[in-house]
């Protein structure tokens, strides 16, 4: 049998890293949205993501995992030219994790302290993935411009969680909370909408790469769908507020997926834009195979006993 | 080497060597508190007394706490792999990447996801499905550490590889995991685990009969505790010299770091105690038993034993490995006495000094296990991968200011974090139980 083993192991990356976005997201936009909750809220707010963060946090290190396990010469670029925000948002993901245990069991003001905490470590761990993302779409160029890019990026990208945080309250709360949740969605998705705006404006300006694949006609007319799909999602989010409680989550995801589709189309096949792509990054076969046995045998379990615990917490908190 | 490459190596060892030691702390207790969790459990489905639910109760919490310092303390090493040991990924990538993707795949998403069912579904599922998720959060903490151990053993006594070109792919995957050194190092972690959360449970509930001396679910944990740590602690002690003997066949200079034996000689001395001497070669100030380093390692009191001099230049500093060595046996004999004496007197009464010893011993497992992870690290050295790889050539190309930024702001960030640790579980320990 003859696998293109770099193109499955670049499929699972993306799919893990979307899984990531998507799971972990909705944990830092809720942790974002702490502030502009009452304490009372701000607890119910933590239980309804309680449950899975652990586990949502895990889909970060099988991203990485796979980047590291089946492209080791682009982990070691990649991650070398984003040290320090990979830095920045390693200790976000460590406040934010430390605080969402401590916050439970601190009292006065060492609890407000771990709020602050909890919502800062979301905070920065969620804009340095969006300004690491901007780097890498410029390709780690120098300059102001690319600078000021990647900085919109990182905010668009806590537009986009603040966004996916807000619909999981409404999936998952109910009464006062619930409406503050359709508020808040709606600041998501004008945030979003700007954001969206401004980074499919910057990037073809940005990179030439991306340039070239987005304005090849007639191709540039098929790839049309995704944006047109994208404001399909966002219309559907927008008009079913208020009238159901998971549609605007799963519109929200929709949002998030298409997103990703039009990132993953702009830089395949590379995986340093303009530098290496994937077939050039990758590892040996012999450990390709090894570790796609490993996915295959364990990954109906993985997805299976998530479903378990989705299942097991399903409702609201 | 010119003076900054080495200075760039020096804070990307110093940097990765951080993170780690912080990491270790964590998975070190949590491994074996989750198989103490899984028995309180089924304790209480057992014999319905709520004592062992109150238990099972307050040292989940614990559990959560160390588990998230866990997770977001490991996170940072997938990303350091590859950002502070490129060279590492590049010639050993294809045994290293697979045995990390099973650790991923098997471990840590069985743990976390019902981590969750664990914490938060008791009054969702069934008793069955909940001790069922306890298990399978202790399983999973235990196959996270076959497969890290497989790769650091790997690492320290590589079997199983081929080359292809310039690069290093697994020829037999059996002989890659199952390593000379991997059985005895990974018995020996276990073991080190066991013992410190043994001494764990055992220092808090000692604290909290200290402030409480009526509370019978703290008793009941002290002696639990302290009962398994009696029993463990002669095992490490064998494992213990079982891997040493190990050692000694695949990595003889790491032994004689060690001893401080610095002329490989017959009928070698024990060195008890001495201030070894890097540039003049030789120990100062040494007490010594004249022939019994030969004795223990030989079992023969005239036997050779290849010191230092034989593996020039590629020794490890030896300071280092000899003085976290004799820590390392020194906490763990005192752990071994204390579990025996404890347990012994524990059987009547609980005296208040003994009390005391127990909650000053509460964290003597860290100290044990970082200590023993010195002498293996630093006695590995020059080397990365033993024979293979050096420390020097894996090192990355990240920017010395970039690294000493982030060395402060992780070293900074790691003290807040294992301060506020060490205080929310003093203090929820001392509360004890009842709520």
């Amino acid at each position: 049998m003859n696998l293109d083993l770099p193109l499955i192991f670049a499929a699972l990356m993306g799919a893990a890293i979307l899984a990531y976005v998507v799971l972990d997201g909705y944990d830092l936009g809720v942790g974002m949205l702490m502030p502009a909750a009452t304490d009372a809220e701000q607890d119910v707010m933590v239980a309804s993501i309680g449950p899975f963060w652990d586990a949502n946090e895990t889909w970060l290190v099988l991203g990485v995992g796979i980047l590291l396990i089946a492209f080791p010469m682009a982990h070691g670029q990649i991650l070398g030219a984003l040290y320090l925000p990979v830095a920045a948002m390693l200790t976000g993901l460590m406040l934010r994790g430390v605080s969402f245990e401590l916050r439970m069991k601190a009292k006065g003001w060492h609890a407000e302290l771990w709020n602050w905490l909890f919502w800062f470590g979301s905070f920065l761990a969620s804009f340095a993935q969006g300004y690491m993302l901007g780097r890498y779409l410029t390709a780690f160029e120098p300059g102001i411009g690319a600078m000021l890019f990647s900085l919109v990026v990182g905010a668009s990208l806590c537009g986009g969680y603040v966004l996916l945080g807000a619909t999981w309250l409404i999936l998952r709360t109910g009464g006062e909370l619930q409406k503050k949740a359709v508020a808040w969605t709606k600041w998501g998705l004008l945030w979003v909408a700007l954001g969206v705006a401004l980074v499919s404006i910057g990037t073809p300006l940005a990179s030439e790469i991306v340039r070239d694949k987005w304005f090849d006609f007639p191709r540039t007319l098929g790839l049309m769908v995704l944006p047109l799909a994208t404001l399909a999602a966002w219309l559907w989010v927008w008009t079913r507020l208020g009238k159901s409680d998971w549609h605007p989550f799963a519109g929200a995801v929709a949002i998030f997926a298409l997103a990703f589709a039009g990132l993953a189309y702009s830089v395949f096949p590379y995986i340093v834009l303009g530098g290496i792509d994937i077939w050039q990054a990758a590892s040996h076969p012999s450990a390709l195979k090894i570790t796609l046995f490993g996915v295959v045998l364990v990954l109906p379990f993985l997805v299976g006993y998530t479903v378990f615990a989705y299942r097991v917490f399903r409702g609201k908190v | 080497m010119p003076m900054d490459a080495g200075d760039a190596l020096l804070l990307a060892r110093a940097q990765f060597g951080l993170n780690i030691a912080f990491h270790i702390l964590f998975p070190t207790l949590s491994i074996a508190l989750a198989w103490f969790l899984l028995f309180f459990r089924v304790r209480y489905a057992q014999t319905g007394d709520p004592g062992w639910l109150a238990t099972y109760r307050l040292w989940v919490k614990i559990f959560a706490l160390t588990f998230a310092m866990g997770v977001v303390s490991g996170i940072t090493m997938s990303f350091q792999f590859g950002t502070n040991w490129p060279g590492y990924m590049e010639r050993v990538g294809n045994i290293a990447g697979p045995l990390l993707g099973y650790e991923v795949l098997t471990a840590f998403f069985l743990e976390a996801t019902f981590l969750g069912v664990m914490l938060f579904g008791m009054d969702r599922v069934s008793t069955r499905v909940h001790i069922l998720s306890a298990a399978m959060v202790a399983i999973g903490t235990t196959l996270s550490a076959f497969w890290i151990l497989a790769l650091n053993s790997w690492m320290q006594t590589p079997a199983g590889h081929v080359m292809d070109g310039n690069v290093l792919i697994a020829g037999d995957w059996v002989k890659v995991i199952f390593n000379p050194s991997f059985p005895y190092r990974l018995a020996h972690m276990l073991l080190a685990s066991g013992l410190t959360a043994s001494f764990f449970l055992a220092g808090l509930s000692a604290w909290r009969l200290l402030q409480a001396p009526q509370d019978a679910g703290a008793l009941r944990t002290l002696r639990t505790g302290a009962l398994v740590a009696a029993v463990l602690a002669p095992l490490q002690v064998l494992v213990g010299d079982l891997h040493g003997l190990n050692t000694l066949e695949h990595q003889p200079v790491k032994i004689a770091a060690m001893e401080a034996i610095w002329k490989t000689q017959k009928g070698a001395p024990l060195v008890l105690f001495a201030i070894p001497n890097e540039l003049a070669g030789r120990n100062d100030y040494a007490i010594e038993i004249p022939k019994m380093a030969s004795f223990i390692l030989k079992h023969d009191l005239d036997a050779e034993i290849q010191g230092l001099d034989a593996f020039a230049p590629d020794v490890p500093p030896v300071a280092p490995v000899f003085f976290a060595f004799r820590a390392m046996v020194g906490v763990g004999m005192l752990m071994l006495a204390f579990a025996w004496v404890g347990s012994w007197i524990l059987r009547r009464r609980a005296p208040r000094w003994l009390l005391w010893g127990f909650a000053a011993m509460t964290f003597s497992g860290w100290v044990a296990t970082l200590a023993g992870w010195l002498v293996t690290e630093i006695g590995r050295q020059p080397w990365l991968v033993t024979g293979i790889l050096r420390t020097a050539e894996a090192a990355g190309r990240v920017p010395e200011a970039a690294l000493g930024a982030s060395l402060a702001g992780y070293a900074f960030v790691y003290s807040v974090m294992l301060v506020a640790y060490v205080v929310v579980i003093t203090h929820l320990a001392g509360e004890g139980e009842q709520k």
